[in-house]
C-alpha cells in the first residue's frame, strides 16, 4: 500500500507573543519576549515569579460564559486556535465529510487550574465531597480534542496524545499517520497547555527546572548563552489542519507546506534529565529523516527543542552535530522558547508554526538574548542569535523533548509537485 | 418575590448563561433553559451551598423547575 501525502492548509495560534498565527510570526521576526511577572496568581513567594502568559487573556473575548466557564483553560486555549486554524483551512464549507474528519491534539498536562481549584475547595471543606461535575470533564487532557470536534461536527479519530512537551509533535504525527494510512482525509492537530498555577510553577520549581532570573524576566529565557539557567514556563496553543494531498488541491485550499516526516524515540535513560550523550536525540533525527526519505544535507533550518536548561541545551547540539556532520554549519538553528518561553504540551505545535512560516517567508527566527558565548558549544554554529536572518528555507525540522525520555522530530517541506 | 426565590433566580441566570426574562416558575430546567444533566446536578449544588441545605438525590430529581425549586428551597432552606 502507498502511503498518502499530507499537507499542512491551515493555521491557528495563541501565544504569549501574539495571538493569532500572523501576530505570532511577526512576534518571532520581531524579536519580542513573552515574558513578564505572573498576574494569574500572586506569586511573591515563590522562586520564579515570572513567566510567558498570554497577554490581556479574556475568555469573554471568545466565548459566551455559560460555555466558557465549562472548559479549563488549556482547553479554552486549544479551542481558540482549532477555530483559527479551521477558518483559515475553510473546513466549514459545504462538500466537507465531517465523519472523515477528524481532531488529534495534544496536551502534556490538562487542566491543571481546574484539578488545582477543586482540590483545593475540598481541603478546606468540611470532609463531604462536593465534587462539581464538570471538574472531571474539565479537567481531563482529552477535552480539548473533545470540545473541538462537538464545536464543529467532527466525527474522524478522536484523541490525545500526552508525552509531555513532546506531546503535540506527536500528535502532529500522529495525525499524519492516520492521513497517510486513509483513516481520513483531514484531521485538526495542534496542541495546548495552561499551567501557569501555584502548582505547576511550584511543581517545576521544585524540579529546578526553570529560570530564577527574577530581576530580568524578558532576558531569562536565553538557549545556548553561557548563563542560561532553566526554562522559562509558557502557555498558550497553536493548531494545524492537515489534509491529504489530492483532498486539498480538489478542494482548491491554500497550501502551506507539506509534513514528509516524523520520528520518535526514547532516551531509556532518566525520568526528568536529559541523556547527556544526546543518544535518544540522534536516533530520533535518524528516525525522521529515515521517514521524510532526505538527507540530512537537504534541511536548512532546526526550530531546535533548546529550553534554556544547562544540560539539555547542550546534549541537543552534540546530538545536532553527530548526525547532521559538516552540514551542522549550514543549518540555521534557533530556539523560539528564547522568546515565547516553554509551552510544555503545546511547544510542539507553536514550534511547527514556527517552521511553516519560516518556509512561507523564506526567513529564520531569532533565538534571543544572546549575551555570553558557552565555550561548550561550537561557535561555527549559527544558532541565528538575536535577529532573524533572511534565507530560503526549503526543508524545516522541529525537535521537541519530554519528560519521561519521550523524543520527537518533525519535518516540512515546500510544497512541490 | 420572597429573597429566597431572588436567589435562586440568580443563580440560575448565573449558571445556565439565561436571560431573566426566561426564569419563569414554570420554566423548565432542560426544556425550556438549555440545561444538561451536568448542569442540573451543578444547579443542586449551588443550591446547597447558597442555602446550607443538603438535597437528597431522591428529592433532587423532583426539582425540574424553576417554581420547583423556589418551593423545596422556602420549605428547607434554613
Amino acid at each position: 500500500m502507498s502511503l498518502r501525502r499530507v499537507v499542512v492548509t491551515g493555521l491557528g495560534a495563541l501565544t504569549p507573543v501574539g495571538k493569532t498565527a500572523p501576530a505570532y510570526w511577526e512576534g518571532l521576526v520581531a524579536g519580542r519576549s513573552g515574558a513578564a511577572p505572573i498576574t494569574r496568581f500572586d506569586a511573591g513567594k515563590f522562586k520564579t515569579r515570572f513567566a510567558c502568559e498570554v497577554k490581556d487573556y479574556n475568555p469573554d473575548d471568545y466565548f459566551d460564559r455559560k460555555e466558557g466557564r465549562k472548559m479549563d483553560i488549556f482547553t479554552q486555549f486549544g479551542l481558540i486556535a482549532a477555530n483559527e486554524a479551521i477558518e483559515d483551512a475553510r473546513l466549514n464549507e459545504e462538500g466537507i465529510d465531517k465523519d472523515r474528519v477528524g481532531v488529534i491534539w495534544g496536551s502534556g498536562i490538562g487542566g491543571l487550574t481546574s484539578l488545582q481549584a477543586e482540590c483545593i475547595a475540598f481541603a478546606n471543606g468540611d470532609g463531604t465531597p462536593r465534587f462539581n461535575p464538570f471538574f472531571i470533564p474539565k479537567m481531563i487532557a482529552d477535552s480539548s480534542s473533545g470540545n473541538i470536534s462537538i464545536r464543529h461536527k467532527f466525527r474522524g479519530p478522536n484523541f490525545v496524545t500526552t508525552s509531555a512537551c513532546a506531546s503535540s509533535s506527536d500528535s502532529i504525527i500522529s495525525a499524519f499517520n492516520y492521513i497517510r494510512l486513509n483513516m481520513a482525509d483531514v484531521i485538526v492537530t495542534g496542541g495546548s497547555e495552561a499551567a501557569i498555577t501555584e502548582s505547576g510553577v511550584g511543581g517545576f520549581n521544585a524540579l529546578k527546572a526553570m529560570s530564577e532570573r527574577n530581576d530580568a524576566p524578558e532576558q531569562a529565557s536565553r538557549p545556548y548563552d553561557k548563563e542560561r539557567d532553566g526554562f522559562v514556563l509558557g502557555e498558550g496553543a497553536a493548531s494545524l489542519v492537515l489534509e491529504e494531498y489530492e483532498h486539498a488541491k480538489a478542494r482548491g485550499a491554500k497550501i502551506y507546506a507539506e509534513l514528509i516526516g516524523g520520528g520518535m524515540s526514547a532516551d531509556a535513560y532518566h525520568i526528568t534529565a536529559p541523556d547527556p550523550e544526546g543518544n535518544g536525540v540522534v536516533l530520533v533525527m535518524q528516525n525522521a529523516l529515515r521517514d521524510a526519505g532526505i538527507k540530512p544535507e537537504d534541511v536548512d533550518y532546526i526550530n531546535t527543542h533548546g529550553t534554556s536548561t544547562p544540560l539539555g541545551d547542550g546534549a541537543e547540539v552534540k546530538a545536532i552535530q553527530k548526525v547532521f556532520g559538516e552540514h551542522a554549519y549550514g543549518l540555521n538553528i534557533s530556539s523560539t522558547k528564547s522568546m515565547t518561553g516553554h509551552l510544555l504540551g503545546a511547544a510542539g505545535a507553536i514550534e511547527a508554526v514556527a517552521c511553516i512560516m519560516a518556509m512561507q517567508h523564506d526567513m529564520v527566527p531569532p533565538t534571543i538574548n544572546h549575551f555570553t558565548d558557552d565555550p561548550e558549544l561550537d561557535p561555527k554554529l549559527n544558532f541565528t542569535f538575536n535577529k532573524a536572518q533572511k534565507r530560503e528555507v526549503n526543508i524545516a525540522m522541529s525537535n521537541t523533548f519530554g519528560f519521561g525520555g519521550h523524543n520527537t522530530s518533525v519535518i516540512f517541506r515546500k510544497i512541490s509537485e | 418575590m420572597s429573597e429566597i426565590a431572588e436567589k435562586v433566580k440568580a443563580i440560575i441566570i448565573d449558571k445556565l448563561g439565561v436571560e431573566a426574562s426566561e426564569v419563569t416558575p414554570e420554566a423548565s430546567f432542560t426544556n425550556d433553559l438549555g440545561a444538561d444533566s451536568l448542569d442540573t446536578v451543578e444547579l443542586i449544588m449551588e443550591f446547597e451551598k447558597e442555602f446550607n441545605v443538603s438535597i437528597p438525590d431522591d428529592q433532587a430529581e423532583n426539582i425540574g423547575t424553576v417554581g420547583q425549586a423556589i418551593s423545596y428551597l422556602e420549605e428547607h432552606a434554613k
